[in-house]
This record gives C-alpha cells, structure tokens and sequence, in this order.
C-alpha cells in the first residue's frame, strides 16, 4: 500500500555567481521563510529534513552540517543528507513518509560550483583507478557522449541546436533563469564549437544556487491547514548504471527507460527533464517515449541554470508549479546524478479536484 | 549589509588517497608497469579494458586478463580546449574512447593532436609510455597517431602492483559569508565583532549568519570582550602531519564576556596540566603592524590572573 504524498511547497534561488560561503546558509534561510510563507506550515510541522550537496563542491568538510543551522535545529530535528542532487534526498524523504516513520518532509539542497572548476572537480565522481587519474572532466565526458549519438545517427546537430533556442526563448520569463533570451537554431548553429562537437550554448551555465521543497502524506496532522495547492505524486523509481564508461551504451538511457517504466509515464502533458548538455534532452526523450505533444522543460530546463545538488530537485519543483497552476494535469520530473546521464530518477505527478 | 563585499582567499585542498586494488585492477596496473595492456574477458568471450572486477551480465568477477594491443581505434572523441589541472596535456588535446587491438571494449585516455581537425572517429592511434612505469593509468602518457614508429616491447616482469597512490589536488576561490567577513575585517581592527539573534537574543562569535536555534538571519552586530572563560578543553599529545605548535598544548573553548557561544583557541602562558574549567583568560595579539583579517592576529590566550569563575556562569554554555 501506497500513502498518498504531495508536492506542496516549492522554493528556489539560482545565479551565476554567489557572493557567499560555500555553506549557503544565507540563502536557505530566505527560502525556507518562503515556504512557510506558501504553506502556512511552520518548522514544527515538518518530521523530517533532507538535503543534497557536496564537499568536494564546497572545498570544506561537512558543509552540509553548517547548513542545519538554517533549519533552526532546536529542539533537535530528524535529519539527514545525501552527497548527489537533493532529488534524491526528496526520494529518501517519500521512502520515509512511505514506511510511516514520519508524515510530512522539507527537502533542500545547494551547491556554489563558482568556487572551484566544476568540470574539473566532477572527475571526483569518476572511477578513482583507470579515470579520475586522467582528470577526465564532465564537458569532455558529455562531448563523447554527443559525438556518439551524433555519429550513430541517433540525433543530428539541428536537433541539439532546436533544444537550445527552445530552452533559452522559453527561459526568457524565467526570473531563476541565468542563461536565457530569445534565439532561434540558426543563431545557436552560428555559435562556434567549443568542446567539438559541443557549443558553450549545448553545456548548461556553471551556476550557484539553492532550492527546497515541502512534501506531505495526505493523513498528516496539519494537512488541513495548508495553504496552496498540491501536486500528488503517482510514481517515483530511480534507476543506476555500471561506473565503467565501457560497460555503457552512452547513446541511450537504459536506467530513464526503466525508472520512466516504473514510475509510469503514460498520459504526461509535461515533462521536465535535467539534462546538462542538448543532446541528453534527446536521448531522455527517447528513453521515456515522450510524443512530440508533451511540452518539455517550459521552465528552460538545466541548459539554463545549473546549480549543482539542486537542478534535479528544481526539475521537481517547475513541474509541480505548472500542476498547481492547473497548466498541467499530470506531469513528469526527471534528475540527473553522475557523469554522462549515469544515474537518473523519474517523478511522475497529478492535478486532483 | 555588504557595502565591502564579502572576504575571498585562495583555497588548496591536498590530500592523497592510497588505495588497495584488487585482483583484477593489480593484474591490470602491474601490466602497464611492464609496459603491457590487460583486458578482462567477459563471460560473453569479448575483452574490455580497462577490465572491471566483475562481469556486469552474470557479476562473477574478472578472472581472465588477456594481452591486448597498445595500438587501436578511435571510436568517439571529445576537443579539450581549455585543458584543467592534473590532465594528461597542458595544452589543447582530444579525450577519446579507444578500442585497442584485440579488445572490444573501450579505453578512456588522451590524444595527442594539434587541433581538432587532425583527429577523426576511426583514426588508429598508439600509446605514448611513460620512461618509468610505476603501475598506474598515467603510465600511458597519451596516445598520438600511428605511425611508423616500431611496437612497444614489454618490460621485464616487475613485483605485483598492489596499490596506488592517488593524489587529489583542488583549487578554490573560498568566500566568507556576509558576516564572517565583517568578523575578519574586525580582526583587522583588533575587535571581535559577533552577531545576535533577533529572536533569541544569543550573541554568536564568529558569527554564524544564521541563528541555529531560531533558523533566522542574525542581523545585529555586537562586539565583544578579548577576554573570557574556559569552558572546555583538550591537551593534545598526539604528534601529526602539518602540526605548528609544539606539544603538549592545550586547545580551549573560550566563552568571551558578552558572547552566547564558546569560540576556539589556544592557550599558552600556563602549564597544560594546570588548565582548567573556569580559568579566565584574555587574547595576546601579535603586534599591530603583523595583523591582516585573520583569527591568527591574536596568537593565543593566557591566564588573566583573576579567580576561576563560578560554574554557573557558564554551565549553560557547555
């Protein structure tokens, strides 16, 4: 038996640049008072809180642990973290509403890949014998991807450039949107390559930032006094593949395949999906056998704002707002953890009267 | 609140990491010692290198490591333009997916080019070794196109490589928060600046941008006294890499007159074995023209000489 759990509070913050410790506290702080705000819910209502983040992002033992303090943790809080995108911490959280341990969950993560190289220090999620030696970076990693899926004819450089000037002309409401504005293909197939057979334009922004989000069992004390609306969540599995680069098939998704099969994605009218780079786009609208009808990425997608530990759980979190704006019915978030498409989850959500 | 904008120092992080291998990666680095690639066989008959430790269809591990080529195809590719730290070339290079002869799956490596013009999918390139192979990835400095150049001969058969060495070198731009940075810039003024919670009402020094009690922004600034109370302590005697100070010494929590949280510090001016709970003590600044915005302006505490305070005065900070 499934305990019937919705998206009820979504907040987030996202920049180029964050002028601040690696910890983030300073901007936790103002999107938790966002979410109380939203929900009417206060600390005390939440059972639970999980977050996402990395010390090899921040350069400092325990982060994570600093970041409590923008929780307010006392009297002491049931908490705890996971080193990959917080929405796998959010994953953690509906388990744990899901086995009646607790009701209701506030799930943040954050990351400042401004102060360090990102690419560079993302070879730390690589195997540490035969590929971190190498320093074999993340755009690199994706590039062979690319040229891969290119090659095989699984999807050509027009249609990379397609997901680009979609991303970006639709990221131009986007006030969370660092890299946004109207373009068209042409203007992005103009672009000279930068990583070949990748463009700048193909490689999400570098970017810093924070998001968290309320979730809730339906039977939760307090759920009658929520505020907003609520986006239920019907589906949720994530899938892992081989670390081994050679062990995989980099032109597909087999883990999105069979994570969207769990997860069931027939009838979606929406999907966000975090794909770092173009060509992911692609291959995950193949693994999930998304039609041509279902919008994608409304809100500009990773292509135009990045914050690592956070882009997924921002996947989540767009796609509930267009649900609780009743511009979706039943909607579909995907994250990504690891190198080239290595690990991926599948939320799928609805609109109930 | 940031009218200076917030402190920035460069930060290196250095650390290295020895690891075991087991019996399939000790097979394979002690190969590239000798100058000779490994492949693992798969329960399907085909060869990846670098061999993973268990088959990924039946999971029974990697027994059998079979001599591959170290001359092969290009099979995808990526242009590093702007190589990071650590790579294989300080200069522009391709990262490609490498099926060596008579191997099946591929290997990730370098190669060596001018521009990316001059390498293709399908291209056949060889390994450009080290002069002395320790056992490990890198002992394949890159690859570079074939040419006439003879094969590699194997090395003689060396001891079994057991482990490797991996070092982890990273950089970064490390940022004060808002208030640290007005904390560090006090230190530079000889003053030790904390923040209060507005709600509680707790003075934290260094201050910590939020209240951790309260979840909200710390927003007055308050300063407090170079002098306090020891509230806890340890005496370190156990000698380690990188240590500064002589031992024994003692390191201190110090709750400064005015402050909410202890703060800490070393204590010097006094016999390790006669500190104690409720010693008062005062900072000893370094000399004024030494200070920069560093907690390491004031060298340590010591005694101030005045009688132990009670033990309630503090117990709640404990």
């Amino acid at each position: 038996m499934t305990r019937d759990v919705a998206i009820v509070g979504f907040s987030q913050r996202q920049m180029k640049e964050f002028d601040g410790s690696p910890t983030c506290v300073e901007l936790l702080v103002p999107i938790f008072q966002e979410l109380w705000e939203q929900t009417g819910w206060t600390k005390t209502d939440i059972g639970f809180w999980c977050s996402g983040s990395s010390d090899y992002l921040a350069g400092r033992a325990f982060s994570f642990v600093s970041a409590v303090d923008a929780i307010g943790a006392l009297p002491p809080v049931m908490e705890s973290h996971v080193e990959m995108d917080a929405a796998w911490a959010l994953y953690e959280a509906w388990v744990k509403i899901q086995t009646g341990l607790v009701d209701s969950a506030l799930v943040y993560g954050f990351g400042k890949s401004s102060a360090g190289v990102l690419r560079r220090v993302l070879s730390l999620q690589m195997d540490p014998y035969t590929v971190t030696p190498l320093w074999a970076d993340a755009v690199s990693l994706a590039a062979i991807q690319a040229r891969a899926g290119l090659e095989s004819g699984a999807f050509d450089e027009s249609q990379m450039a397609d997901v680009v000037a979609r991303s970006m002309t639709d990221a131009a409401s986007n006030d969370s949107a660092i890299r946004k504005g109207a373009t068209t293909a042409d203007d992005v197939l103009a672009q000279p390559l930068y990583a070949d057979p990748l463009r700048r334009w193909d490689c999400a922004p570098v970017s810093d930032g924070a998001s968290a989000m309320i979730i809730t069992a339906a039977d939760a004390p307090g759920f009658d006094k929520l505020k907003g609306n609520k986006a239920w969540i019907t589906g949720f599995e994530h899938r892992v593949e081989p670390g081994a680069l050679n062990s995989r098939d980099l032109k597909v998704s087999e883990s999105t395949k069979s994570a969207g099969a769990a997860a069931g994605v027939d009838g979606v009218d929406l999907a966000e999906l975090h794909a770092p780079f173009s060509h992911q786009e692609l291959i995950l609208k193949d693994a999930l056998g998304l039609g041509d009808d279902v919008r994608i990425n409304p809100s500009g997608g990773a292509l135009t704002a990045n914050p690592m530990f956070t882009a997924g759980l921002n996947r989540i979190g767009e796609a509930a707002r267009q649900v609780w704006a009743g511009d979706s019915q039943r909607a579909l978030a995907h994250a990504t953890s690891g190198p080239a498409l290595q690990q991926n989850l599948v939320l799928t959500m609805e609109a109930r009267a | 609140m940031t009218e200076l904008g917030t402190l920035h120092a460069p930060l290196q992080v250095e650390f290295d990491y020895t690891r075991s291998l087991g019996p399939t990666l000790s097979g394979f680095m002690t190969g590239l010692k000798r100058r000779q690639i490994l492949g693992g066989v798969l329960s399907d008959g085909t060869v990846a290198v670098p061999p993973p430790e268990y088959d990924g269809t039946t999971f029974a591990p990697i027994t059998e490591l079979r001599p591959v080529a170290d001359v092969g195809v290009v099979q995808s590719w990526a242009w590093v333009p702007e190589p990071v730290a650590g790579q294989p070339l300080d200069k522009p290079f391709a990262f490609a997916q490498i099926v060596l002869d008579g191997a099946d799956k591929a290997l990730l490596h370098a190669v060596a080019v001018d521009s990316a013009a001059d390498i293709q999918t399908g291209m056949r390139v060889r390994a450009v070794w080290a002069d002395e192979p320790v056992g490990a990835i890198t002992d394949i400095r890159w690859f570079e196109a074939e040419g006439d150049s003879p094969a590699t001969t194997p090395g003689p058969e060396g001891d079994a490589i057991e482990g490797i060495i991996s070092p982890v070198k990273l950089a970064y731009d490390y940022a004060a928060s808002p208030e640290e940075s007005k904390f560090f810039r006090g230190l530079a003024d000889g003053k030790l600046i904390g923040q209060r919670c507005p709600v509680c009402e707790k003075v934290y020094v260094p201050p910590r941008g939020a209240c951790p009690v309260d979840g909200v922004p710390t927003t007055d600034e308050v300063e407090v006294a170079d002098h306090g109370t020891i509230t806890t302590f340890c005496i370190v005697n156990v000698p380690f890499t990188g240590q500064q100070i002589p031992i024994p010494y003692v390191s201190a929590y110090v709750l400064l007159d005015g402050a909410d949280i202890a703060f800490l510090h070393l204590i010097l001016g006094i016999d390790a074995a006669d500190v104690r709970m409720g010693l008062r003590v005062k900072a000893v600044w370094k000399p004024r023209d030494e200070w920069g915005t560093t907690i390491a302006n004031i060298s340590h505490f010591e005694p101030t000489g005045e009688p132990d305070a009670d033990y309630e005065t503090y117990k709640v900070h404990l």
